[in-house]
């Protein structure tokens, strides 16, 4: 958890110049890092939950036989689905992608959903239309599936 | 008591969740500790990670003016325009689709269409804290490796989005941007 020790110090860090610079500011933004965690709080207790009731369910060989390496480009689709159609925040799917990585899916398959939950938006692409047009809406998700697989296939190679 | 209702309300899910892990405990004793254990390390694991990303979350959001950033993405503004676009995605904060107002503001100031595709890009997928929560949960590897990845495919598919619209395409984005409030 070497990554953790360094965030601890960079956010000392800030905290003290922003303190410096402007408290009000620095007060300002600590109510925001609270409200956006307590805006967050309910899915990611129910998603350590779920967590947990999952594992505890389901053995490491049935997970990796869905999604894990040997599932190969059918567990990357699959996966990849999953991804475009749901509407996981950041937050939550991080801890899930990890525990599932850790009681055996594989890498390809878990960078797949990562990457299509992030960039492509099934649920919101009505909204992404009103606003980009239908052409523009539709090319953007096309090509970041795509990418998503690119995505995949790469992380699969080299992790 | 309304306050009460509330509440419940926003945590029915994790209520549910709750409950139906406690009859797993009655009903198999063995998969509902096992359950409760694994739920217990991994929530102990995400306290110990988030303070600080969510900090630098906060103060990025008071301190990063989108409006300063804003006025440097026009057509002409070359790879400054595509470092403040990519920035402005990444500095935010929320889901993808509360980027598409902001998208619009942008393109009613005149920015490049490619450079505001790029921070929709960003904003989706290369967010700082988000970043800084994956190399904890995920490790620093895949992290950086997606990273670089994202970088490619950002530019990529903004790029081609931009050339594959005809001139009248664009127009008419440009047109919908300039009449929304």
């Amino acid at each position: 958890m070497s990554s953790t020790i360094i965030f601890y110090l960079l956010a000392s860090i800030a905290l003290i110049v922003s303190f410096v610079k402007d408290n009000n500011n620095t007060k300002m933004a600590l109510k925001k890092a609270w409200k956006s965690f307590e805006n967050i709080l309910p899915q990611f207790l129910s998603i350590l939950i779920l967590i947990g009731i999952i594992l505890a369910i389901m053995t490491p060989e049935q997970i990796s036989n869905i999604i894990g390496q040997e599932s190969g480009w059918m567990g990357v689709i699959l996966a990849s689905m999953v991804g475009a159609i749901t509407l996981i925040p950041g937050f939550i799917a991080f801890p899930l992608a990890a525990a599932l990585l850790k009681s055996g899916a594989g890498y390809m398959q878990i960078a797949a959903f990562i990457s299509t939950l992030m960039m492509v938006g099934i649920v919101t692409i009505s909204l992404e239309m009103k606003f980009f047009g239908k052409k523009a809406a539709l090319i953007r998700n096309a090509e970041a599936f795509i990418f998503s697989l690119i995505v995949a296939f790469v992380m699969g190679v080299f992790l | 008591m309304e306050k009460l209702v509330a509440v419940i309300k926003r945590y029915k899910v994790f209520i549910l969740l709750s409950v139906v892990n406690v009859f797993i405990v009655i009903l198999y004793p063995e998969t509902g500790m096992k359950s409760i254990e694994i739920t217990k390390s991994s929530t102990l694991e995400m306290l110990s990670i988030l303070p600080p990303i969510f900090i630098l979350l906060g103060l990025l959001d008071v301190w990063v003016k989108k409006e300063t950033m804003m006025k440097y993405m026009g057509e002409k503004s070359g790879f400054i325009g595509v470092l403040i676009a990519f920035l402005l995605g990444s500095a935010a904060a929320g889901p993808l689709y509360a980027a598409f107002p902001v998208a619009m503001v942008l393109l009613k100031k005149g920015s490049k269409l490619s450079y505001v595709l790029i921070m929709i890009g960003a904003w989706s997928t290369t967010k700082i804290p988000l970043l800084l929560f994956e190399a904890s949960s995920m490790g620093i590897k895949f992290t950086a490796l997606r990273f670089a990845l994202n970088l490619i495919g950002i530019g990529a598919i903004a790029y081609t989005t931009e050339k594959l619209l005809s001139k009248d395409d664009k127009d008419k984005i440009y047109k919908g941007a300039s009449l929304m409030e």
